[in-house]
């Protein structure tokens, strides 16, 4: 087989648009969690990804360091959120200073229920949304997995939609595999899995299932060795993607023989 | 100089009767606005500000006077999600 056989994908042969703009990486990475500037720049560099979440804080002039020069030197673009916002009103203030902030219309947004879960409510979500697609945002809406929520999303105009695999910074992967599947199956704008992904094999299955893309912080910036699980992320997600495209076989209840039962040595016959 | 209260990030502080939200902000980061709010070293201030829970735009800086009593939120990008 020569390399024309083996067809690599980049954003040319199978482009990643959302909100108008097309991506080189399905992989966002979040740069919470990070214990230094320093680590975060080496797995933002590493990952390959063109877009991270940023949250919206209070400037402090002691502040160590700036996220957002980090940022703007190594080309990635910014997505800020509304983490820590538990109303619609919190959010949407949020939403809109961040936009004055960082001078982007995208904004991913979370309203969240409870600290014990940080799961998103639904009523509070849904109406943050109204407001902020009518007041012009880009919104990439992190959701739960639920089917019926995430078209409600879609029909109120979100840019996104951003299901939870489990909770954030739980590391359990995806709790139901057929719920996000339902998602995608119904969606008319990029699915992105976000929150609880643990490992790469947890990145390279919500490929797999489908998504168009995966958000992750926690499994990077707080892993012993940040850039090293940055790169597995970056080829999880890759290698999801392709066996996504290529097709996987369907599952069977039994076996199914790869190796043709013609030919076989005459003693052999009959011994199976 | 007459001197007024305000609240900024959460915490009290007393400044000049008559300072306009840029002067203050300029003054609270340590670089100099040009009269649109924009860093005149050029450099990207990635910073937003609400009064009393409103977000001001860059361009309306220069023309809000602050007033005893009044809140200031200063907020930028930080690690997270």
């Amino acid at each position: 087989m020569n390399s024309t056989d083996t067809p690599d994908l980049d954003a040319r042969t199978d482009p990643f648009v959302v909100a108008g703009r097309t991506l080189s990486s399905r992989l966002i990475l979040g740069t919470g969690g990070a214990t230094s500037l320093a680590t975060l720049e080496s797995a933002l560099r590493v990952s390959g990804t063109e877009l991270t979440t940023v949250a919206i804080r209070h400037f402090s002039a002691a502040g160590s360091g700036n996220v957002y020069e980090l940022l703007n030197r190594n080309n990635v673009l910014a997505l800020p959120n509304t983490a820590g916002c538990f109303t619609a009103r919190d959010a949407v203030l949020t939403a809109q200073l961040a936009r004055e902030a960082l001078e982007t219309s995208w904004i991913k947004l979370e309203v969240i229920a409870d600290e014990h879960t940080l799961l998103p409510d639904p009523l509070e979500l849904y109406s943050a949304t109204e407001q902020l697609v009518a007041d012009g945002f880009e919104v990439f809406a992190y959701t739960n997995d639920d089917p019926a929520l995430a078209g409600r999303l879609q029909d109120a105009g979100v840019s996104a939609i951003m299901p939870a695999g489990s909770p954030i910074g739980s590391g359990l992967g995806i709790l139901n595999p057929h719920n996000i599947s339902t998602i995608v199956s119904r969606a008319t704008v990029p699915v992105i899995l976000d929150a609880g992904v643990g490992t790469a094999s947890d990145a390279a299955l919500a490929m797999e299932l489908g998504c168009d893309a995966v958000l992750l912080a926690s499994a990077v910036t707080r892993a012993h060795n940040a850039p090293l699980m940055a790169a597995a992320m970056r080829d999880g997600v890759k290698a999801g993607r392709a066996a996504y495209l290529a097709g996987r076989i369907p599952r069977r209840d039994t076996a199914l023989a790869s190796s043709p039962s013609e030919g076989m040595m005459q003693t052999l016959v009959g011994e199976f | 100089m007459t001197s007024i209260s305000i609240t900024v990030n959460s915490q009290p502080v007393q400044i000049d009767a008559g300072l306009t939200l840029r002067e203050f902000i300029s003054s609270h980061i340590g670089k100099d606005l040009d009269s649109e709010s924009k860093a005149v070293d050029g450099s990207k201030l990635g910073l937003a500000a609400a009064l009393d829970g409103v977000v001001v735009p860059r361009s309306s800086w220069n023309t809000r006077t602050l007033k005893d009593g009044q809140s200031i939120e200063i907020v930028t990008a930080a690690q997270g999600g």
